[in-house]
């Protein structure tokens, strides 16, 4: 009797594990010096993406830049009219009547009137802004999640498990944060810029000159820096992710990670990571930082600049005194703004290069898509056909290179043969967890590839040998296999599998929260939970792959039962151990290196005393000593 | 509290870099307050007379001085910039040293999804402050106390807006901070909700497909994500609340001191220029709470992710190694419990009830009994991924506690149920419990475990990837790898639970031969469905819901445990049927 789970994917020698979408290391990413052609016109591109799901909250967008716009006035024209309550006071002291407090207290209560209803303003802008960015993360998350869905299975084996979840919790975290603290200020600033540019301009065009050359200038600054920070922010969310992909995996193999002392080893390749990590996240924080003493220097250029030109026009009676004084307290207003806009700039590319990590998983390729119609009518009858079927994980090495069979609907379909033979895989053909490379596989006579997946699966029983159940309590675990079933129906499925009976110790019963803490649920026991999963889901073709391998034989030869029951009006499919339990299927299938070697009832397979003869023998006398 | 505590133990190696961030942002600070008064001298003194040559002359002054303050500015942003992040790698260090040393119960405890979280997430947080606080935090107090000093210098009296302006800031961002903590505290928890949903989505990728339960999972995750979104927005619009707020309470002190300055000057206490100047500081004063107002937006997530960040690392591994250890085991290979009894934290029925055995060197023992009877729980207490609750566990002769871990693991050869394997290539996992094992041994290990063949077959052989997990590998390879990963360690003491489920008889029987001279000197236990597989075992422990209900022979259970005889005869008439 043979049996053994089949490769997921066949070893992949010439592959990386991680899928190409996937950076295969950090490292590569980067370059040597500077960024890439590529990854600046992929970083330009997640900018773009960014704005486009942003464009959802329209409306939203506008209020936010219709309250930043109002604010903006409201803070500047603020000093003005504080300037004018010093003007009447110093009228006032120089006017023989003194301070005109009534007008005085006018000008103040306006200014108080600005600055409370630019507060709120600003309130309203924040509060409205802190919705948009947060609906647009949380859409984010909800658009990885149903990516997830559409990846092809081989390309989600190969992706580490850790850096998946970084995408989705860390870097998109770190958006929300960067956009959050960076949209409002860089939209109030860039307004303050244009206003205060204005102002500048009315008074004096030449000296406005003088400042305008200042925002190329800024620019390149802010370029150069970026530039080079991108590079630092971009490996460092990278780290992030490898980290945590290595987190993921020692926390999760955390007890071989003991017992095989490999303690010193994982922490030391933590150690190698977690300082790569650091060299990213201080390169990133240092060249980032470094961008606000630049631009105050810039600032203070411009500021010299404008006072010598202004001390000649001033000397040369071009201007007069209180322009330039104006002026120059404007010049003041307006290199405050673009500092800061040059460090919402620098913020924002942590943010953009986690955005991008993100926008590159949601663009791996995907499965083909479904078509929009059912092909076939709710209940197929269960004829199941493979027709000339070739399959491999990898072109070099074929595995199943022409395949034919037809299971009758009701037949029972046993497959055996040695490991690597192709079973587990034939079966998840059935489930088009792959797409085959050739021939077809035909349901009621229907090309499976031209069916939507859901109609396919959900006409499909599956029992595998890994025992995924979720966290929740038993009773949702068991109703996971059909979503409509009662209490009854469920208690009824827990009966047949022997479930019941092992829940019934179980201090919270059906309730049971199935969490790994008080190891309250045994291997064996998940497995008769999957069982009963599959058992509810009343199926018109069932597969079971290895289903009972962790059941001890006396709950087995009970669960035989409640199956065979359970196989007698639907098309089967089983992989198992002992021949025995297959003995009574319509046809068994022996497999070797992915092709049929043998077809036939038992008696007939026996008669031929070929492959099947031999592992028939071999079990037999096994089975013959046990006996004795 | 205890983020002042996190803070204080891992900066402290680094306060010379904080010493030197203080040092060099105290006189990039006393520039930047230096510069005002330069641009009034300039416009005084050159640009109203339009001494252009003044200008040029003090113009270059300000530039040398802006110079030294962005030398000093960079130079403390380095240094602030290292702090930070060694901050941030040494924590998250301690955190993975911490986790390492925990038991399994210890990591489930807190479940592998929340570490996670709290080894990337949360240290990102507070790493953010530190940064914060190294660039913002030292230099707004000194600018505040500079501001403070010249205002009250210039009006004493007008000051007296301060002791109400200062006490509605803190009170505004206090109250802000106060009703941000308890909302980052479900923010964090629930984005390890988040990855939890996701994580099992992942692992269980075939079954949801399988079950075309792609729609409900996405309400799952749903459910996880609109809470994280709700926090995140509550949290947010709080965080909203606070800048606009600190703005106001500065401008109305503004318009207060021009009110209160005007009857000032009016009554002849005051000049203009003093009502001016006192305004000059007072927005001086301003901009540096605003900057100290960042760190204050970011204070209470850090606080929350610190203290999630404080509860690992003062959690005891609850497995530990005793003060004293055996470092020496004089016997070899011998394997015994004696009266142990073990129950799971907080459950009521212990799952272990007085079991006792005792398998010597070359011996095996073997134990049977129906799903869910203790068989798993039993092999986990030797390498003490759980400690037992009663009796001891000894393995040559010593008892299991009072050995070094270390030692102790090194003396056991585990192949668990689940066949685990790492990412990384076939040989890197077969040398996972002995690095220094040459290729020869690993074939050799190979070959016992019926692994060789498939293993020569693939073109990279030794070299050959594996997935995380295992994936790409089939199970019955998987078992076989973690078979030969056992056998490469040569241990004294065998613990195999259930390890040949996914073997086929032939490969099991042969499996089974080629292992007896390698395992000869060794005690073996052996957790079996088929009898037919244990029948040569020296001794069978027959368990049932915990208890030992049967120790013996084959021979000798078929006479007298009636449990042993309906597990051999619901075999029997499987395989007879």
């Amino acid at each position: 009797m043979t049996s053994e789970e089949e490769p997921v994917q066949e070893p992949d020698d010439d592959k990386e594990i991680k899928p190409p979408p996937l950076p295969a290391t950090p490292f590569g990413r980067m370059g040597m010096a500077g960024v890439p052609l590529e990854r600046s016109e992929n970083f330009r591109g997640s900018v773009v993406r960014l704005m486009a799901r942003l464009r959802v909250e329209g409306l939203k967008i506008g209020g936010v830049v219709a309250l930043a716009v109002m604010s903006v006035i409201l803070l500047v024209l603020g000093p003005k009219v504080l300037g004018s309550a010093t003007n009447v006071i110093v009228d006032g002291v120089q006017s023989p009547t003194g301070i005109d407090f009534s007008e005085l207290h006018r000008y103040l209560l306006f200014a108080l009137g600005l600055y409370v209803t630019s507060a709120a303003l600003a309130y309203t802008q924040a509060y409205v802004l802190a919705g948009v960015v947060q609906r647009t993360m949380s859409r984010m998350r909800t658009e990885v999640e149903e990516k997830l869905n559409r990846l092809p299975l081989r390309d989600v084996d190969r992706m580490p498990r850790g850096d998946l979840l970084s995408r989705v919790t860390n870097d998109i975290d770190n958006l929300a944060q960067s956009l959050q603290q960076t949209l409002s200020q860089m939209l109030t600033s860039a307004l303050t810029i244009v206003g205060v540019m204005i102002m500048m301009i009315t008074i004096s065009p030449l000296l406005s000159l003088v400042a305008i050359v200042t925002i190329p200038v800024s620019l390149m600054t802010i370029s150069f820096i970026t530039r080079r920070s991108r590079v630092k922010f971009i490996a460092q969310w990278d780290h992030t992710g490898t980290l945590n992909a290595h987190v993921e995996e020692v926390f999760t193999g955390h007890e071989l990670v003991k017992v095989f002392g490999r303690q010193h080893e994982v922490e030391h390749e933590f150690d190698d990571t977690n300082e790569q990590m650091f060299q990213a996240s201080f390169g990133a924080q240092f060249i980032s930082g470094t961008i606000q003493p630049v631009m105050m220097f810039i600032g203070n250029l411009n500021y010299v600049a404008i006072a010598v030109l202004g001390g000649l026009r001033v000397a040369s009676g071009a201007m007069s005194l209180g322009d330039i004084q104006a002026f120059i307290q404007y010049s003041r207003q307006y290199t405050q703004p673009l500092t800061q806009l040059a460090s919402m700039a620098n913020l924002l590319q942590s943010g953009i290069a986690s955005a991008e990590r993100v926008f590159e998983l949601l663009d791996s390729p995907e499965e083909s898509a479904d078509p929009q119609v059912p092909l076939f009518d709710e209940h197929p009858r269960g004829k199941v056909e493979f027709d000339h079927v070739q399959f491999s994980y990898d072109p070099k090495n074929p595995l199943i290179e022409d395949l034919s069979l037809v299971a009758e609907p009701g037949q029972t379909v046993a497959i055996v043969g040695p490991t690597g033979a192709g079973k587990t895989t034939l079966v998840n053909l059935i489930m088009r967890f792959y797409e085959i490379d050739g021939g077809a596989i035909l349901l009621d006579g229907n090309d499976i590839s031209k069916m939507r997946r859901r109609d396919l699966r959900s006409n499909i029983g599956m029992v595998l040998q890994d025992t995924w159940l979720f966290g929740g309590t038993i009773k949702e675990n068991i109703a996971f296999g059909n979503l409509e079933a009662t209490d009854e129906q469920i208690l009824e499925a827990a009966r047949a599998t022997y479930v019941d009976r092992f829940v019934h110790t179980l201090a919270e019963g059906y309730e049971t929260v199935l969490d790994d803490e008080r190891g309250s649920v045994s291997a064996g026991e998940k497995q008769l939970l999957t069982i009963a999963r599959a058992f509810l889901a009343n199926p018109t073709i069932l597969i079971l792959d290895e289903a009972t391998s962790s059941v001890d034989t006396r709950t087995e030869v009970l669960i035989q039962r409640a199956m065979a029951a359970l196989r007698s009006n639907r098309t089967s499919f089983v992989i198992a151990h002992r021949l025995s339990t297959i003995r009574d299927a319509d046809i068994i299938l022996v497999m070797e290196s992915g092709s049929i070697v043998e077809q036939g009832n038992h008696e007939e397979l026996l008669a031929k005393r070929g492959a099947y003869h031999a592992l028939y023998n071999a079990q037999f006398a096994a089975a013959a000593v046990e006996v004795a | 509290m205890l983020m002042l505590q996190l803070l204080r133990k891992y900066l402290l190696p680094y306060r010379s870099l904080l010493l030197a961030v203080l040092a060099f942002q105290f006189v990039q600070t006393i520039l930047t307050l230096l510069l005002p008064t330069i641009n009034a001298d300039i416009i005084n003194n050159g640009v109203i007379t339009g001494d252009t040559d003044y200008i040029s002359r003090v113009g270059a002054l300000m530039l040398g001085v802006t110079l030294i303050q962005v030398v000093f500015a960079v130079i403390a942003i380095y240094f602030g910039a290292k702090a930070a992040m060694s901050f941030g790698r040494d924590v998250r260090g301690a955190l993975f040293r911490g986790v390492t040393a925990f038991s399994t119960a210890d990591v489930n405890t807190f479940g592998a999804s929340s570490l996670i979280t709290r080894i990337t997430n949360d240290v990102q947080q507070v790493q953010m402050l530190v940064v914060m606080i190294c660039t913002l935090f030292v230099s707004a107090p000194i600018m505040i106390i500079g501001g403070l000093f010249f205002a009250i210098r210039e009006d004493g009296p007008l000051s007296l807006i301060l002791v109400v302006a200062i006490p509605a800031l803190v009170m505004s961002v206090g109250v802000v901070v106060i009703r941000l903590i308890p909302q980052f505290e479900f923010m964090q928890v629930r984005i390890d909700r988040v990855n939890q949903v996701m994580r099992e989505q992942i692992t269980g990728m075939r079954v949801v497909r399988a079950f075309v339960r792609e729609p409900e999972e996405g309400v799952r995750f749903g459910v996880a994500n609109a809470d994280l979104t709700e926090t995140s927005l509550k949290a947010g619009r709080l965080q909203a609340f606070m800048f606009p707020s600190v703005m106001l309470v500065l401008n109305v002190s503004s318009v207060a001191a021009v009110w209160f300055g005007a009857a000032r000057v009016d009554a002849g206490e005051m000049q203009i220029g003093t009502m001016i100047a006192f305004l000059t500081y007072l927005i001086q004063i301003l901009t540096a709470v605003m900057m100290a107002t960042f760190v204050a937006v970011m204070w209470p997530r850090a606080a929350v992710c610190a203290a999630r960040i404080a509860e690992v690392l003062n959690t005891e591994a609850s497995i530990h190694a005793p003060a004293t250890p055996v470092v020496d085991l004089p016997t070899r290979g011998s394997f015994e419990m004696r009266n142990v009894s073990f129950s799971y934290a907080g459950a009521e029925e212990p799952v272990l009830n007085d079991i006792s055995f005792r398998v010597d060197a070359g011996q095996k023992l073997a134990v049977v009994g129906s799903t869910g009877a203790g068989k798993t729980t039993l092999i986990s207490l030797g390498p003490r991924l759980y400690d037992t609750t009663g009796g001891s566990v000894l393995i040559d002769g010593v008892d299991v506690r009072e050995l070094d871990p270390e030692l102790l693991w090194s003396h056991i050869g585990l192949v668990p149920q689940k066949p685990f394997l790492f990412t990384g290539t076939i040989a890197s996992n077969l040398r996972y419990g002995r690095a220094d094992a040459s290729d020869d041994e690993l074939w050799e290990a190979l070959e016992v475990a019926q692994a060789r063949d498939f293993v020569a077959a693939m073109p990279r052989g030794l070299d050959s990837r594996i997935a995380q997990g295992g994936t790409n590998v089939s199970g019955g390879q998987r078992q076989r790898l973690a078979i030969a990963r056992a056998l490469v360690k040569k241990p004294d003491v065998y613990l195999f639970d259930d390890s040949f489920s996914a073997l086929d008889l032939a490969t099991d029987a042969r499996l089974r031969a080629a292992l007896e001279p390698v395992i000869r000197e060794a005690a073996v236990v052996i957790v079996a469905q088929r009898i037919s597989t244990i029948l040569d075992a020296d001794q069978i422990l027959v368990i049932d819901e915990g208890r030992n209900v049967g120790l013996g022979t084959h021979e000798e259970l078929l006479e007298t445990c009636p449990t042993y005889v309906e597990i051999v005869e619901s075999q029997m008439a499987q395989e007879a049927a």
